[in-house]
């Protein structure tokens, strides 16, 4: 069964003002914003409007009325911002937060409020939360959003029990059903005062009077119509949550955090045979502020104890400061894991599949960075740098196989380096060469190999290689890019070293 | 000996193809597997030279289908080549990590993890301890790590089983041929614990390594290049 929660913040804007001008507190205030060449109030605090003045009076009658009135200028859309950041805030006691324009949130607290004890305390705790950042609220909790959002604004007990929403919603006036202006201004010239007043005429009677959008809102108060919210966050479908009653400062503190965390995310994904391959916890702090920590995993895993060695490494990125109320671990990517299967037949296993060796190249890429590991494959190309590419994963294999009928260096060089060269005619190789201001006399030389640029993919020169040995019978793998023409010098590279 | 970390000789004695007159050099003439050994490599045409000698002994150690870690600071090796030294390139995992300290570490939680055949580490320096802990960590997993130390004023002793200096030499080719020949290296033992040390002149020719006898004028050439 689900349970919904609505905030009201009868003065959000002017709220927001005082926090940040605590030196008008218990002062009228009201904001005002230009509408048909005149100045209208557009929100009000508390004390404007025991002094009579509402939402939709021009500006110059409220000042005349109250002398001393602090009228400040609309800001566009900052209600909607406010509203995003404190349903942002929010998150901590529920994940599902949807913003409810133009003064309210809407949260789906299922299963939360235990956590705080009872419904109540769990109101109070965000009530009295709020209260602290400045903010006057009034809180429903029902179960649909109508019929919270009716009991924040319009009833006095906050609460409204397990679908006993139909008695608590009949003694309400039409204005909590979240109507157009002028549907409730027909209601009103009826004179239905009450909820319950026109809740059993006939449908079609009402449809006809009142359009669809009565019924359907009626509807979604009394939980007859299932009504969507659209969350501020997207749920994660991984996630693991653990508020924490003290806030948690210490390092054996949040270690028993996330291994509480990855146990109960570890359980869930083995028994869906699914493994994490990225992995995030966010540290809510006290103070308002997120660590976050971030582990990937080269193949799929859900062993716990793994994931923790992972997580541990990072531990101390997390600066607790004043304390961290809650831990949530969030799978961001999941793929089926391999099951390890005994091996009849040895020799098809490859070193790669077995479990340590994956768990010791994510040790090493948590230390040293996402991009420390990597293998390569085989590509179809000629050019050096071009005839091997990163595989993506361990387990990657391609049809292309290895191409060995021509020496390769062991030790090839990022970038080609110029080098200066004697060459005597042209497609010989050279007979010395000059490389980091060290000559080397070449005794003995094996080329061209020339290697033509890919035309379909860049342009360039091609390149002549040859194979050289220097009188020290050090070995080397030079070029020169392009042919030798009239009244150009040709250019030499050095870009390898043979074994 | 087994203090000094080496194992009583077992059934499977390793033995690399060719190189029997260097494995006399060590106890019990085998090549010892499961231990530390370190090259020393300070000139980068050292570096390519060590890694062609080590891919045919690491063909051997991965037996086809091991795996090979090769942690480094700087990308620089090409895989291709050690396809022809027998070794399958795509089962090499390189790790690029930012500082020597983090390589060692890596080196280190490498050697400790049974499911590698043989690790390969290139660092400036090797302290004494740092080389007893890579030490200790492949005596409980027999790892065999290969450590190529590219720093010549950071040289001390260590806990390695041998420390090999690999340089290239001339090839040779029959008959005035043109063109280069196979590859040649000039193959010394410098510190072999419990053995003795030594120079030999190997080439890797189809496949195998063979131990040639050095003629006079390429004796010269050695030394030159020493």
């Amino acid at each position: 069964m689900k349970r919904y929660m609505s905030i009201w913040f009868p003065c959000l804007l002017t709220d927001w003002w005082t926090k940040r001008n605590p030196q008008h507190r218990d002062r009228p205030v009201v904001f005002v914003e230009k509408n048909h060449g005149r100045l209208i109030v557009t929100a009000t605090n508390i004390e404007a409007r025991q002094l009579g003045i509402h939402q939709g009076v021009p500006a110059a009658d409220a000042k005349a009325m109250v002398s001393g009135l602090i009228a400040i200028d609309g800001i566009p859309d900052k209600a909607e911002q406010l509203l995003a950041a404190i349903g942002e805030w929010c998150i901590r006691f529920t994940p599902v937060v949807a913003v409810d324009v133009p003064d309210g949130l809407s949260l789906d607290i299922s299963g939360c409020a235990h956590l705080w004890g009872n419904e109540k305390k769990y109101l109070t705790d965000i009530a009295s939360r709020l209260h602290e950042h400045g903010y006057t609220t009034r809180i429903g909790i029902a179960d649909t959003i109508g019929a919270a959002w009716a009991a924040a604004r319009f009833s006095a007990n906050p609460i409204v029990e397990p679908s006993q929403q139909t008695a608590a919603l009949s003694q309400l006036p039409p204005d909590a059903l979240r109507l157009e202006a002028e549907t409730l201004e027909r209601l009103h010239k009826i004179g239905f005062r009450t909820i319950e007043s026109f809740m059993h005429i006939k449908r079609s009677a009402l449809r006809r009077r009142f359009g669809n959008h009565l019924l359907q809102r009626l509807d979604q108060a009394l939980g007859h119509e299932f009504e969507f919210i659209h969350p501020l966050l997207p749920v994660a479908p991984y996630e693991e949550r653990l508020p924490c009653l003290e806030p948690i400062v210490t390092r054996t503190g949040i270690e028993i955090a996330l291994q509480k965390l990855l146990d109960a995310l570890c359980e869930r994904l083995r028994n869906e045979g699914l493994g994490l391959r990225n992995a995030v916890v966010k540290c809510y702090r006290v103070d308002n502020k997120i660590e976050i920590i971030e582990v990937n995993t080269s193949s799929a895993s859900n062993n716990p104890l793994h994931l923790f060695r992972l997580f541990e490494m990072k531990i101390s990125d997390v600066k607790p400061s004043w304390g961290i109320e809650l831990f949530v671990l969030n799978a961001l990517n999941v793929e089926p894991v391999r099951l390890n299967q005994s091996v009849v037949w040895n020799a098809s296993q490859t070193g790669f599949e077995k479990a340590e060796l994956t768990e010791l190249l994510d040790r090493i890429n948590v230390k040293a960075g996402a991009d420390a590991v990597f293998r390569y494959l085989p590509q179809e190309h000629y050019l050096p740098e071009r005839s091997i590419v990163r595989a993506q994963s361990l387990l990657q294999t391609t049809e292309t196989p290895w191409w060995n009928d021509r020496p390769r260096p062991t030790v090839l060089l990022q970038q080609p380096e110029p080098i200066q060269v004697t060459a005597p005619i042209p497609d010989y190789p050279p007979m010395l060469f000059v490389y980091e201001n060290e000559v080397h006399k070449i005794a003995k030389a094996d080329g061209p190999e020339r290697i033509e640029r890919e035309w379909w993919i860049d342009e360039g020169e091609f390149r002549d290689y040859y194979m050289v040995e220097d009188e020290l019978g050090q070995r080397y793998w030079i070029f020169r890019a392009g042919a030798y023409e009239d009244g150009r010098v040709a250019r030499w590279f050095i870009h390898g070293f043979f074994a | 000996m087994r203090l000094e970390g080496f194992k009583p000789l077992s059934v499977d004695a390793f033995h690399v193809d060719g190189l029997q007159n260097i494995e006399h050099a060590f106890p019990n003439a085998v090549f010892p597997k499961g231990c530390v050994h370190e090259f020393l490599t300070f000139k980068q045409e050292h570096v390519a030279a060590t890694a062609g000698f080590v891919a045919g002994i690491l063909s051997k150690l991965m037996n086809r289908n091991g795996v090979c870690l090769w942690i480094s600071t700087r990308r620089k090796m090409f895989p291709t080549a050690f396809k022809a030294f027998n070794v399958q390139p795509d089962n090499i995992v390189f790790v690029n990590v930012r500082s020597h300290q983090h390589a060692l570490w890596a080196a280190e939680e490498a050697l400790k993890c049974k499911a590698v055949a043989t690790v390969i580490a290139e660092v400036p320096e090797l302290t004494f301890m740092q080389s007893r802990r890579l030490q200790l960590a492949v005596e409980k997993s027999n790892v065999t790590g290969l450590v190529l130390r590219t720093d010549a004023k950071k040289l001390c002793t260590t806990a390695c089983v041998a420390r090999w200096e690999i340089k290239p030499i001339a090839s040779r080719l029959d008959d005035g041929l043109p063109g280069v020949g196979f590859p040649r290296w000039n193959v010394s033992l410098l510190k072999v614990r419990n053995g003795k040390t030594g120079s030999w002149m190997v080439e890797w020719s189809a496949d195998k390594y063979t131990v040639v006898e050095q003629r006079n004028d390429e004796r010269e050439l050695v030394q030159k290049a020493g």
